[in-house]
C-alpha cells in the first residue's frame, strides 16, 4: 500500500521529506497525466493542506508566488504591469480547469522546455524557494532550470515560492505564443518580454524564449542592443536573426522545424517589441 | 497524517458524502465507481479533453487529475447536480432546444464549464465563452451550437430550435430536438464505460510495442497463479472459432488478439483478466513477453519499395486492393485541353478522437452471449463476434450502448472479441474500457494519401480529361482499405463533367494501425487534389473559380465518370449559386484589406462536393420494424445507429408521419438484435437515405394495414389511444378494439416491416456502372486570414450549402454540416497522427472553441425520389469540401498552393519562403 501523505505544514512536509523518498503532489495537472493506464503507486507529499503555501504577497521588496499559487489565482491578483504577460502566460496555460488546478511553482518543477511560465518567469529574473528541513535557498529561474525535464531541486526539498523582484512602476511586460490551435496547445514558440523604462527609451530590456531551447534562454546580446533604444512602435528593428541563433537550440519536432522555430522566435520578437515600445511610448 | 485509509468526506450535489477510495485516486474514478455518478465522463485521464469537468467549491476543474484527498471538506458539483426536482435547469434545456449535444458525451463536461461561466459572469461575450468552454474538446458539434446555446441563456430564448410538438404529417422538416436528448444534458445516458454488473471482471489488454517483429510468451500460468486477483490471461490460443476479423465477407486477416506475430504498435496480443485492483495494479511490462523487433514497413514508398518486406503473407508486393475508373479517351481529353494543371499532394493518418473511448462489458447467459457495447454496428459485431468465437450468430446479442462518437472509428471490432471471449470463457460478465492512448494505437485511422494528379480545359473553362492516381496507406491489416479504393476513383473527379477520365488507386499494407472509415472514405484526401486544379485551371482560362465551378457543375441528365447519368437529385450547381453573393463581397473584401499589405492577407476560397449514398455497387438493405402495443405505444425498432448524427430522432420523425400520428407518440427501441432488425452500419451516409426509406415504408404499411382493418379510406386520421385506435374518414368514424388483437413477442398487436436497399448496379473492370442510387452534393466558401510571417492559418467565416434532397430535421443537419466542417478544418490544418508519439489529444491536436470560425448554412432541397420523403445523406458530405475550400483561400491570399495535410504552420511558412526564392509570390 503506497503512502499518501496531506500535512496541514511545512515543517511536517520537509521532515517527512528527509526520511523517504516520496514524490511531492500540487495541482496535479502534470502528476496525472504521466500516468494514464498505470497504477497510481507512488507514496505521496501532497501539499495542498499546507495554508503557509498560498497565496500571492508583496514582501515589500519583491512579491511572493507561495507554491500552491495557481494560474487563476495570479490572473486575479492585484498585480503591476511588469506582470501582465506572466497573467497572458496563465490564460494560455490548458483551458480554465488547468489553470484553476496547476500551480506557478509545478510548472517550474515539471520543467517542460515548452513550460508556459518560464519565459516571463525568466525575464522577471524571478527566484525560486527551495527549502528542506535544515536549509532555505534561493535559485534564479534560469539556474533553476537545468534541462530538458531536470531541475536543480534536492530530493529532500520542497519548492515553497517563487519570487519576482519588484520593478518601477513604469516597467511592462508581454507575452507571445505560437501554437497550432487556438486553446489546449504547446507552445512551438514562446516570447516573454519585460521593459523598464528609463524615461522615454529603455532602460532595461529583459526577454527569454521559451520551446527554442530545453530550458527557456534570455537574450543578452538583444536585450544589450535595446537598452537606450526609443519607446516605440520602432523597438523591433533591433531584432537581428544572429543573436537568437546563437543562443537557441531548438529541435525539430511535429509541431516545427528547428528552423523555422528560429524564423517565427524573430518574427514575434520583432512584433512584441514593437507593440510593447509603441503602447509604452504612448503611456512615456 | 497518513490518511489514505480514512474516509474522505466532501459534499456532493448538496449531499454530504463519504469516499473510501485511496486518497490518491482520481476524483473522476471515485465519482463514477463509488458513487455511480457516471455523468463525469472520462475521455483521456490526462486533462486533455475536459470531459470529466466538475465544479469543486464552484470553480471548474478536471476530475481525473483531482486527488479524493484534494476533494476533501469541499463541494463538488457534477452534472447530476444541475437538474432541480426532476426538471432540467435553464442551461440544460437550452442546450437541448439549440442542439448543442449530439453524442452527448462531452455534454456534461461542457455544462460544467458554462455553468461556471453563467455564475461568475450572467452575460457572456462570445470571446468569454470560448475562453471559459475553452478546456472542453467536442468532436461532434463544431462548438458554434454550444456557443449559440450558452449565450442564448442569457439571450432572448429565441432560437430556430425546437418544435417538439410538431403537429401530425409535419414532423419531417420541423426542428424536432433530440429524442434521445434528455439523457444526454442529464449525464443520465449509459456509454459504454458507463455501467457493468458489480461482479464483472476487468479486462486489459497487453499491446505490442513495436511496430513489427515476434513475440514469445514465457509461463503465463505461472504469472496468473502468484496474482491472486487475476482470473485469466488469454492468448490468441484460447480463441475457440477464428481469429481473423474484418469488415469484408472475405479476406479477413486481423488476429483479435496476434498469434506470434505483430504487424502494428498497439495491436493487441494479451487480454488480462481479473479483479479492477488487481488489474488495474500490473505494467505491460510485468507481463512474461519478449519481443523481436524488426524494421518496420513504413509508409507508401516502404510498401513499395524494390525488395520491401511483407507485411501480410500471401500479399505480395504490399497490395491490399486496387481501384479504377477509366471513361473516354484519356490523351484524346487532353490533346482537347488548352490548358492542364497538375499536380502532387500527401495527407497524413488522422484520428478519431471520438471523446468516448471503446467501452463495453458482455456476459454469458446460458449459451447465448450478451454484449452491450458502444458500436456503430449491431449486426455487424454479432456475426464476427459468433464466427471468432465459433459459434451461431443468433447466439450473440448486441445491445448497443450511447455511443459517444464514432466518425467511421467504431465500425470495425474493438473490445467486442475480447470481452466476448473472456465472458464466454469463465462464465462471468466482463467489462473493458480502453485508454486514450490505447484507443488512438488500436484503432483504424484515415489513409494518409499519396496523390498525383492532372486536369485539362478548353481554353472557355470546359473541363476535358482528368487523371488521377492515390496510393493510400492502409495499415497492417484491411479493414475498410478495399472500399477506399473503390470509392476513391468514383468521386476523384468531383462533381464535374469531365468526358476523359482515367482514375487509379491502390491500397497498400504497412506497419501502421489499419487504415479504416472515417468519414469520406478517401474521398476528402482526392478532393483536395481536385480542387486545387479546378482553381489552377481556371486560373490559366481568366475564369473566376466560383464561376469555373458553375460552367463544369454535374447537373440532372449529366453522366458521372462511371457512365452513370443522374437522373433526380442533383441540387449542385444550387449549391454554388448559393454562394455567390458571399463569394462577390468577400472576395472584394480581401481585395481591399490586401491592398494595404502588411502580414496578414485575407483569401476566400470555394470547393464543391459529391459523394454516393450507401455502399458502392453492393447490396446494403435496412429493414425497419413499427409496431402498436395493445395500451396503444408505438415502438419504432430501430437498428440504425444513433452515433450522436441523429437517427435516433429522425427515424421517428419520418414513422410519425408514415403512419399518421405526432412524432411524440412514437417510443424507439435502438439498435438492439434480438429486438431491431438489420439497418446495416451506420457509414456511408445511409442511414437518412436508406434505413429512413425502409422507415417510411415500414411507416406506410403499418398505417395500410390500420386502414385496412378498419375499412377506412387513405385520407382517415389515427387517433391511437390506450387500448383502440380511432380513424376518422369524413364524417365517418371507426373504433379498432387493439386489446381483442394477438400479441406478438414484443407486445405488439398491429406492427409491420419496412426494407430498403438502394438501387445500384456492379462496376465493370472500368469502373463503369451505377455505383450508387443517389448522390449528395454540396460546396463550402472559405474566408480565412494567413499570416505570411509565422505561417499560421486562421478561419474566419465558412458558408456550407449543401444539397440534402429533404431536410428531415435542419437543426440536426445543421449539427452536422458543423461537424464535419470541423473535422474537415482539422484536416487541413492541424491533424496529424504518428504512431507512438501523437498517442494522446495534446500531442495530436483536434479543433478547440477558438478554431471554428462561424459557419452559414444553407440546406437545398433537391429532391431525391427513392429517399424518405426526398431526403439523402449528409454525415460524410459536410466534411468534403472544407479542406480544399481553406487551401483555395491560402492560394488566393498567396498564390502559394499548399500541398502537404496539415497544413501546420512550419509546413506553411516552409511553402511561402519556397515560393518567393521561385519567385513566384
Amino acid at each position: 500500500m503506497s503512502v499518501y501523505l496531506r500535512p496541514d505544514n511545512l515543517e511536517e512536509a520537509l521532515d517527512a521529506l528527509q526520511r523517504r523518498p516520496l514524490t511531492v503532489l500540487a495541482g496535479g495537472t502534470d502528476f496525472y497525466p504521466a500516468r494514464v493506464g498505470r497504477p497510481l503507486d507512488d507514496d505521496l507529499l501532497d501539499l495542498t493542506g499546507i495554508a503557509d503555501l498560498r497565496g500571492i504577497a508583496d514582501e515589500g521588496d519583491r512579491w511572493r508566488i507561495g507554491a500552491l499559487a495557481t494560474w487563476t489565482d495570479l490572473i486575479r491578483a492585484d498585480l503591476p504591469a511588469c506582470f501582465d504577460g506572466l497573467k497572458d502566460a496563465a490564460r494560455e496555460v490548458g483551458g480554465v480547469q488547468i489553470q484553476n488546478a496547476g500551480t506557478i511553482a509545478g510548472n517550474l518543477c515539471n520543467a517542460s522546455p515548452a513550460a508556459d511560465g518560464a519565459p516571463n518567469l525568466a525575464a522577471l529574473e524571478a527566484e525560486v524557494e527551495l527549502s528542506a528541513a535544515d536549509s532555505v535557498r534561493r535559485l534564479p529561474v534560469t539556474e533553476f532550470l537545468t534541462g530538458n525535464r531536470t531541475t536543480a531541486l534536492d530530493a529532500r526539498e520542497i519548492v515553497t515560492a517563487v519570487l519576482v523582484p519588484k520593478l518601477p512602476d513604469a516597467a511592462a511586460s508581454a507575452f507571445l505564443k505560437l501554437g497550432a490551435r487556438r486553446y489546449l496547445v504547446i507552445s512551438i514558440v514562446m516570447i516573454g518580454i519585460v521593459l523598464v523604462p528609463d524615461g522615454d527609451a529603455v532602460g532595461d530590456a529583459r526577454i527569454a524564449v521559451g520551446a527554442c531551447s530545453p530550458v527557456a534562454r534570455r537574450l543578452p546580446a538583444l536585450e544589450a542592443a535595446l537598452k537606450g533604444k526609443s519607446l516605440d512602435a520602432a523597438l523591433g528593428e533591433a531584432v537581428s536573426a544572429e543573436p537568437v541563433e546563437t543562443v537557441l537550440s531548438p529541435i525539430d519536432d511535429v509541431r516545427g522545424s528547428a528552423g523555422y522555430r528560429l524564423d517565427a522566435t524573430a518574427t514575434m520578437l520583432r512584433r512584441g517589441l514593437s507593440n510593447l515600445g509603441r503602447r509604452m511610448g504612448e503611456a512615456a | 497524517m497518513n490518511i489514505a485509509a480514512a474516509a474522505t468526506t466532501l459534499t456532493v450535489n448538496g449531499a454530504e458524502t463519504a469516499l473510501r477510495s485511496p486518497s490518491a485516486t482520481r476524483l473522476a474514478d471515485a465519482l463514477r465507481c463509488e458513487l455511480g455518478l457516471t455523468g463525469t465522463k472520462v475521455g483521456c485521464d490526462a486533462g486533455d479533453c475536459g470531459a470529466c469537468t466538475v465544479l469543486l467549491d464552484g470553480e471548474q476543474i478536471c476530475a481525473c487529475m483531482v486527488p479524493v484527498a484534494q476533494a476533501a471538506g469541499r463541494n463538488v458539483t457534477t452534472v447530476e447536480g444541475l437538474a432541480r426536482d426532476g426538471a432540467l435547469s435553464d442551461l440544460q434545456a437550452t442546450f437541448l432546444r439549440h442542439g448543442a449535444a449530439q453524442c452527448g458525451i462531452c455534454t456534461p463536461g461542457m455544462l460544467m464549464a458554462a455553468r461556471d461561466l453563467l455564475d461568475r459572469n450572467p452575460s457572456p461575450t462570445e470571446e468569454e465563452t470560448t475562453d471559459a468552454l475553452g478546456g472542453v474538446l467536442c468532436r461532434c458539434t463544431g462548438y458554434r451550437k454550444i456557443v449559440e446555446a450558452v449565450l442564448d441563456v442569457a439571450g432572448d430564448r429565441t432560437c430556430a430550435a425546437s418544435d417538439t410538438a410538431a403537429g401530425t404529417g409535419a414532423a419531417v422538416g420541423a426542428r424536432v430536438a433530440r429524442l434521445d436528448g434528455v439523457p444526454k444534458v442529464t449525464g443520465g445516458d449509459v456509454f459504454g464505460a458507463d455501467f457493468a454488473p458489480p461482479d464483472a471482471l476487468t479486462l486489459r489488454v497487453v499491446r505490442s510495442p513495436i511496430a513489427r517483429g515476434r513475440f514469445e510468451t514465457g509461463d503465463l500460468e505461472a504469472f496468473r497463479a502468484v496474482r491472486p486477483g487475476i482470473a485469466a490471461v488469454l492468448t490468441a490460443a484460447d480463441i475457440p472459432g477464428s481469429n481473423a476479423f474484418g469488415v469484408y465477407p472475405v479476406g479477413k486477416d486481423q488476429p483479435v488478439l496476434a498469434d506470434r506475430i505483430v504487424r502494428y504498435r498497439g495491436e493487441a496480443v494479451l487480454a488480462v483478466v481479473g479483479n479492477a485492483g488487481a488489474v488495474a495494479a500490473l505494467r505491460d511490462e510485468d507481463l512474461p513477453v519478449s519481443w523481436h523487433e524488426e524494421a518496420p514497413v513504413t509508409g507508401i514508398a516502404g510498401a513499395s519499395a524494390d525488395g520491401a518486406a511483407i507485411v501480410q503473407a500471401g500479399r505480395d508486393g504490399n497490395v491490399l486492393a486496387r481501384g479504377r475508373v477509366v471513361k473516354g479517351d484519356i490523351e484524346r481529353g487532353f490533346a482537347d485541353a488548352d490548358f492542364v494543371a497538375e499536380g502532387a499532394w500527401r495527407t497524413s493518418f488522422v484520428e478519431h478522437a471520438y471523446i468516448e473511448p471503446e467501452a463495453g462489458w458482455a456476459r454469458r447467459i446460458g449459451d447465448r452471449l450478451e454484449i452491450h457495447v458502444s458500436t456503430q454496428s449491431p449486426y455487424m459485431d454479432r456475426d464476427e463476434t459468433a464466427m471468432i468465437l465459433g459459434i451461431g450468430e443468433e447466439q450473440v446479442r448486441i445491445i448497443p450502448t450511447a455511443c459517444g462518437g464514432g466518425f467511421g472509428g467504431k465500425l470495425d471490432l474493438s473490445v467486442q472479441p475480447l470481452i466476448a471471449l473472456a465472458a464466454w470463457t469463465l462464465g462471468v460478465p466482463v467489462r473493458c474500457t480502453y485508454t486514450r492512448p490505447e484507443s488512438m494505437a488500436s484503432s483504424t485511422k484515415r489513409h494518409p494519401a499519396d496523390i498525383r494528379a492532372r486536369a485539362g480545359c478548353t481554353a472557355d473553362g470546359r473541363l476535358t480529361a482528368y487523371e488521377f492516381h492515390g496510393d493510400f496507406d492502409s495499415g497492417a491489416y484491411a479493414s475498410w482499405g478495399p472500399t477506399v479504393a473503390d470509392r476513391v476513383p468514383v468521386h476523384a473527379t468531383g462533381p464535374y463533367v469531365i468526358p476523359h477520365v482515367k482514375n487509379t488507386s491502390c491500397a497498400w499494407l504497412t506497419n501502421a494501425p489499419p487504415s479504416g472509415a472515417f468519414r469520406g472514405f478517401g474521398v476528402p484526401q482526392s478532393a483536395i487534389a481536385n480542387e486545387a486544379l479546378l482553381d489552377d485551371l481556371g486560373g490559366q482560362c481568366g475564369i473566376d473559380p466560383l464561376a469555373f465551378r458553375l460552367r463544369n457543375a454535374i447537373r440532372r441528365g449529366d453522366e458521372t465518370s462511371s457512365g452513370q447519368v443522374l437522373e433526380h437529385s442533383a441540387g449542385l450547381a444550387d449549391c454554388f449559386e448559393a454562394l455567390q453573393a458571399d463569394w462577390d463581397r468577400e472576395r472584394a473584401e480581401a481585395a481591399r484589406i490586401n491592398r494595404a499589405g502588411g502580414p496578414l492577407r485575407r483569401g476566400v476560397g470555394v470547393a464543391g462536393m459529391w459523394y454516393g449514398c450507401g455502399n458502392t455497387s453492393m447490396s446494403n438493405p435496412s429493414t425497419m420494424k413499427l409496431g402498436i402495443s395493445a395500451d396503444g405505444q408505438v415502438t419504432l425498432y430501430n437498428g440504425a445507429m444513433d452515433m450522436g448524427q441523429g437517427p435516433n430522432t429522425i427515424m421517428p420523425q419520418i414513422a410519425a408521419d408514415a403512419l399518421g400520428v405526432p412524432v411524440e407518440r412514437i417510443a424507439n427501441v435502438a439498435g438492439d438484435t434480438d429486438r431491431t432488425a438489420d439497418a446495416g452500419k451506420s457509414s456511408a451516409s445511409r442511414q437518412t437515405f436508406v434505413s429512413g426509406r425502409a422507415t417510411q415504408i415500414a411507416g406506410e404499411e403499418l398505417r395500410a394495414k390500420i386502414l385496412r382493418l378498419a375499412n377506412v379510406g387513405p385520407a382517415a386520421a389515427l387517433e391511437i389511444g390506450d387500448g383502440r385506435i380511432v380513424l376518422r374518414d369524413g364524417d365517418a368514424e371507426r373504433t379498432l378494439d387493439l386489446r381483442a388483437m394477438t400479441q406478438d413477442a414484443e407486445g405488439d398487436v398491429l406492427a409491420a416491416d419496412g426494407t430498403f436497399d438502394p438501387p445500384t448496379k456492379p462496376l465493370d473492370a472500368d469502373g463503369q456502372g451505377v455505383p450508387y442510387a443517389t448522390y449528395g452534393f454540396g460546396a463550402h466558401l472559405a474566408v480565412v486570414d494567413i499570416d505570411i510571417e509565422l505561417g499560421t492559418i486562421k478561419v474566419r467565416r465558412i458558408v456550407a450549402a449543401h444539397d440534402v434532397g429533404r431536410a428531415v430535421n435542419p437543426t440536426l443537419l445543421e449539427g452536422q454540416i458543423h461537424g464535419g466542417v470541423a473535422q474537415g478544418l482539422g484536416l487541413a490544418l492541424m491533424e496529424e497522427y504518428i504512431p507512438g508519439r501523437t498517442e494522446n489529444l495534446h500531442d495530436y491536436l483536434i479543433p478547440t472553441f477558438g478554431d471554428i470560425p462561424p459557419i452559414d448554412t444553407i440546406l437545398i432541397e433537391d429532391p431525391e425520389p427513392l429517399g424518405p420523403y426526398g431526403a439523402k445523406g449528409i454525415g460524410e458530405q459536410a466534411l468534403i469540401p472544407t479542406a480544399p475550400a481553406i487551401f483555395n483561400a491560402v492560394h488566393h491570399a498567396t498564390g502559394v498552393r499548399l500541398r502537404r495535410a496539415p497544413a501546420t504552420p512550419h509546413r506553411v511558412r516552409e511553402a511561402l519562403l519556397a515560393a518567393q526564392e521561385a519567385g513566384h509570390a
